[in-house]
């Protein structure tokens, strides 16, 4: 399977790729900007997700809400994401609608800030409180997305702080720092433009420069610090949060290579191993032999700027305390330092992920993210086509290797949910989970 | 604010000519041992999906069993006559196959997406995994432990605590559909072997059960492999189970949980819908779309986008074979929980006041016909249509006709469908929260007696 792919840069910097399929008359229209809460200026964080939310309140020639309606009564669906390291903004439309989107795209590129008032900031800023009410503060383990980082990154690390935001900082964010903002880190020199499905390259080509060719450059992006990090931890993190859950969790990390290069390919394929679905070692020890988790599952961050993490994910059966849980996911660690894996355990990991990659390019939204994501982080947009090769490129020797460098006690951080009533003494005293709060 | 750059812009264009589209062929066969099969050609990429769509959904629970049918369907993965659990799931593994089993109401599903050039492989072990189960013991036990674990989370987690205690506070005592769909405590406590074992017996029979394959295969190959995989499975088509659909009451009334402390509400406000293969459902569900479906719904741009009490706000028919729960569904700060259930009621109640006005039914008809081939873009979204289309006895050209269908709805059709399926005087609230703050306002509403329960469903006094 290849996927075609073409691309070209307008004058203005705005770096955009295509990738014609007709099988469908659907076409998706994908904008990467490379900013994310690691571009957060001190005393602002939630900025970037909170500026996201802005996006769809209208510019210059779309009313508020206006963006959201003209898409959907095109027939299109539509949404936005923040990360770390980027903000993500998509369609995916009937093909003959693809100039509407490329359109509200570039209107909202070249000409946001005419549509920017008060109100909807305020309006805005309420709703995202209110998201982060629904997603961390009334979720069990909703803090996971805000501590994990926290207890991984040193403090002045761009990945320290919350993607989404203190209270406080989100209260004091003003409509200056909108345009701020805005004029920073929205230009098209610091975009990736992607469409992917039913459409002619040739008109495309055509469209893309009608409305996004008159949109000035920017320029004046501020460079990130140095994000480089030593390959370990150098100790045994741990912090404890006793929360209102009913089930104690473990989220162990280690400290990994950073996503997109060689070295990611074996750690990646080592959490697949240990985490993904039944055939995986900590379902079949964890749950199935030992029954002492209820869930468990292993993922990266995929961060690729520096270092990225590898997290294992583990929920206790009734009656399994925090400790327990922790030691015996130890163990399973340890046994895999001491031993290794297996060619058979390689094989199935690559094989579900090689079918896992074959079905998400089904999807023309999923085609047009992978080429932002491919040309965002590492300006080439094909090495899409390269991913699956990249993976069965790897061999039992590559994960062994990882494992010995990165999986060793100087190189884990727990992050250990603990039911309230449940707070084990001998944990919460200790000097460590006192200094990670 | 910053000083705002001259730019240049572009009109807004229209569209251009559109694409004509079908959903895909499909063809019907009928297997010697009674199975239906049912293909979709989908030659896009070297992928399949097939799902073995199985009579066996949780309404066929014996009373007081509950839970039965998803524990029997998950079992089919936890080992066979010649595999154990772990050994079953790494060898589907290693083919890079992926494989789910599960039941909801209506029906039993085992389904399984692979790259084509295992799906021979992939096959015989599908086989293996639905006529031969070993249903071992401990595995059982082990599952088992699994949903009790999974109902201890429930109950702090408000957001699925509210779905679960909302279908069962709405249904009568006695329904199938008053007890969650996996069972509770002392329902999944009572299933041992034997029960898994009759019902596997009961239900999972080659008469009652339809396999749908997507993908890049033929016709005559998909039937080759389903014969060679399940051509010695017997048994005639099991006797259909209904569940009880009556309401629990007919009068409105406020049931608040106690969550203390919780920094929002759960808010879940609705009352009994219709069942799926109704003849209403286009109006049903276009009006639904104005109500509470889209983004740019009445009721998510009052709660959301006027009123900024909510992340979201939408509204929903959950679709049975029977009449399944219809449900607003948000998440608002405590101390508006009164004034986001106000707003909320005052939507219904306008919906079936007056017709919505020709741009905004455009709205609803335009998306839904504009966005139906988006929504059948993989293996895995064609196999759950074709599922779906054989689960509720739709039509054949269902789906040819789904566009035509949602056009033809007007604003007098709405306007019906809302004053008939929308029934203000039957709303029961549900809400998941914290009673010092939200218990006196929402008492204030008049809406209708509170009643409160713990985190369990247990009235409190």
């Amino acid at each position: 399977m290849r996927i075609p792919i073409e691309t070209f840069r307008l004058q203005n910097g705005l770096f955009v790729s295509l990738s014609e399929d007709h099988t469908a008359p659907i076409v998706a229209v994908n904008l990467w900007y490379h900013v994310g809460s690691a571009n957060e200026p001190p005393g602002r964080t939630g900025f970037a997700h909170l500026f996201e939310h802005m996006l769809f309140q209208g510019s210059a020639d779309v009313q508020a809400n206006e963006h959201f309606e003209l898409v959907q009564r095109a027939g299109g669906t539509l949404n936005g994401s923040t990360w770390l390291e980027r903000t993500n903004y998509f369609e995916t439309l009937p093909s003959n609608q693809l100039e509407l989107a490329l359109w509200l795209e570039a209107n909202r590129m070249g000409a946001l800030l005419p549509a920017m008032t008060q109100q909807k900031l305020d309006t805005q800023r309420d709703v995202v409180k209110n998201e982060r009410r629904w997603s961390m503060d009334n979720q069990p383990y909703g803090s996971w997305l805000e501590k994990l980082p926290a207890l991984c990154f040193p403090s002045e690390h761009p990945f320290h702080h919350s993607l989404m935001g203190s209270m406080e900082d989100l209260t004091a964010a003003s409509l200056d720092d909108v345009g701020q903002f805005f004029a920073t880190f929205y230009t098209p020199d610091n975009a990736v433009l992607s469409i992917a499905g039913d459409f002619d390259p040739g008109n495309a080509r055509r469209l893309v420069e009608r409305h996004f060719g008159p949109i000035a450059r920017g320029g004046h992006k501020p460079a990130l610090p140095d994000m480089s990090l030593p390959p370990v931890f150098g100790q045994w993190k741990r912090e404890v949060v006793p929360d209102d859950v009913m089930l104690p969790r473990l989220f162990l990390a280690f400290r990994s290579p950073a996503f997109g290069t060689a070295a990611y390919y074996p750690a990646s394929v080592c959490g697949a191993i240990l985490g993904l679905r039944n055939g995986s070692r900590l379902k079949r020890r964890l749950v199935r032999e030992r029954e002492v988790a209820a869930e468990t599952t292993a993922f990266t961050f995929d961060l690729a700027k520096g270092s990225d993490l590898l997290v294992v994910d583990v929920t206790a059966r009734p009656g399994v305390p925090a400790e327990q849980l922790e030691q015996e996911v130890a163990l399973e660690i340890d046994a895999l330092v001491r031993d290794g894996v297996t060619d058979a355990e390689v094989k199935r990991a690559v094989a579900l992920i090689q079918t896992m990659f074959v079905s998400g390019m089904q999807e023309a939204g999923e085609r047009a993210d992978k080429l932002s994501m491919f040309a965002t982080y590492f300006g080439d947009p094909n090495l899409l086509n390269e991913e699956v090769d990249r993976y069965r490129a790897v061999t039992a020797e590559q994960v062994n290797a990882f494992i010995a460098e990165r999986l060793g006690e100087n190189n884990r951080a727990s992050l250990v949910y603990v039911p309230r009533e449940e707070e084990p003494a001998e944990l919460v005293g200790s000097g460590a989970a006192a200094e990670q709060r | 604010m910053t000083a705002l750059p001259e730019v240049s812009r572009t009109p807004r264009p229209g569209p251009s000519a559109p694409r004509e589209y079908h959903f895909p062929r499909f063809e019907r066969r009928k297997l010697a041992n009674g199975m239906q099969l049912v293909v979709a050609r989908v030659p896009k990429l070297p992928l399949a999906t097939v799902v073995v769509l199985v009579d066996g959904g949780a309404v066929c629970d014996a009373e007081g069993y509950e839970g039965t049918a998803q524990l029997t369907a998950k079992m089919l993965l936890e080992g066979t006559e010649r595999y154990d659990g772990a050994e079953l799931a790494e060898r589907i593994e290693t083919l890079g196959a992926s494989i789910e089993a599960g039941a909801d109401w209506d029906a039993a599903a085992i389904t399984m997406t692979t790259l084509v050039e295992h799906l021979s492989d992939a096959f015989d072990l599908l086989g293996e995994v639905v006529l031969s189960p070993a249903f071992s013991g401990r595995e059982l036990e082990r599952l088992k432990a699994e949903r009790l674990a999974e109902l201890l989370q429930l109950q702090a987690e408000p957001r699925g605590l509210a779905d679960e205690l909302f279908t069962k506070l709405l249904y009568a005592p006695g329904s199938r559909y008053a007890r969650p769909e996996g069972g509770d405590e002392a329902s999944v406590e009572r299933i041992n072997r034997q029960v898994i074992v009759d019902f596997y017996q009961a239900r999972y029979l080659a008469g009652g059960t339809t396999v749908v394959v997507a993908g890049d295969i033929t016709t005559e190959r998909a039937e080759a492999l389903v014969n060679q995989a399940f051509g010695k499975w017997e048994g005639r088509a099991p006797e259909r189970v209904l569940a009880d659909t009556r309401p629990a009451r007919t009068e409105r009334a406020v049931h608040l949980v106690v969550k203390s402390d919780a920094p929002q509400s759960e808010l879940r406000i609705g009352h009994v819908g219709i069942p799926r293969n109704h003849p209403d459902f286009f109006p049903v569900n276009v009006m639904n779309a104005l109500l509470g479906g889209l983004f740019n719904s009445r009721i998510n741009l009052n709660l959301r986008e006027a009123h900024a009490y909510t992340y979201g706000a939408f509204s929903g028919f959950e679709w049975r074979r029977q009449a399944g729960p219809f449900m607003v569904h948000t998440a608002v700060k405590s101390d508006i929980t009164d004034a986001a259930a106000r707003e909320t009621l005052f939507e219904v109640d306008r919906i079936r006041a007056e017709a919505v006005t020709p741009d905004e039914l455009s709205l609803a008809t335009s998306y839904l016909t504009g966005v139906f081939p988006i929504r059948f873009e993989t293996t895995t979204a064609i196999a759950a249509a074709l599922s779906v289309l054989t689960l509720h006895g739709l039509p054949e050209d269902y789906y040819d006709r789904y566009r035509d269908n949602v056009a033809s709805i007007t604003v007098e059709k709405v306007l019906a469908a809302a004053r008939k399926y929308l029934d203000p005087s039957a709303l029961q609230m549900v809400v998941v929260g914290d009673p010092n703050i939200v218990r006196a306002p929402l008492e204030a509403m008049r809406f209708g007696p509170l009643l409160m329960y713990d985190t369990q469903g247990k009235p409190l006094t």
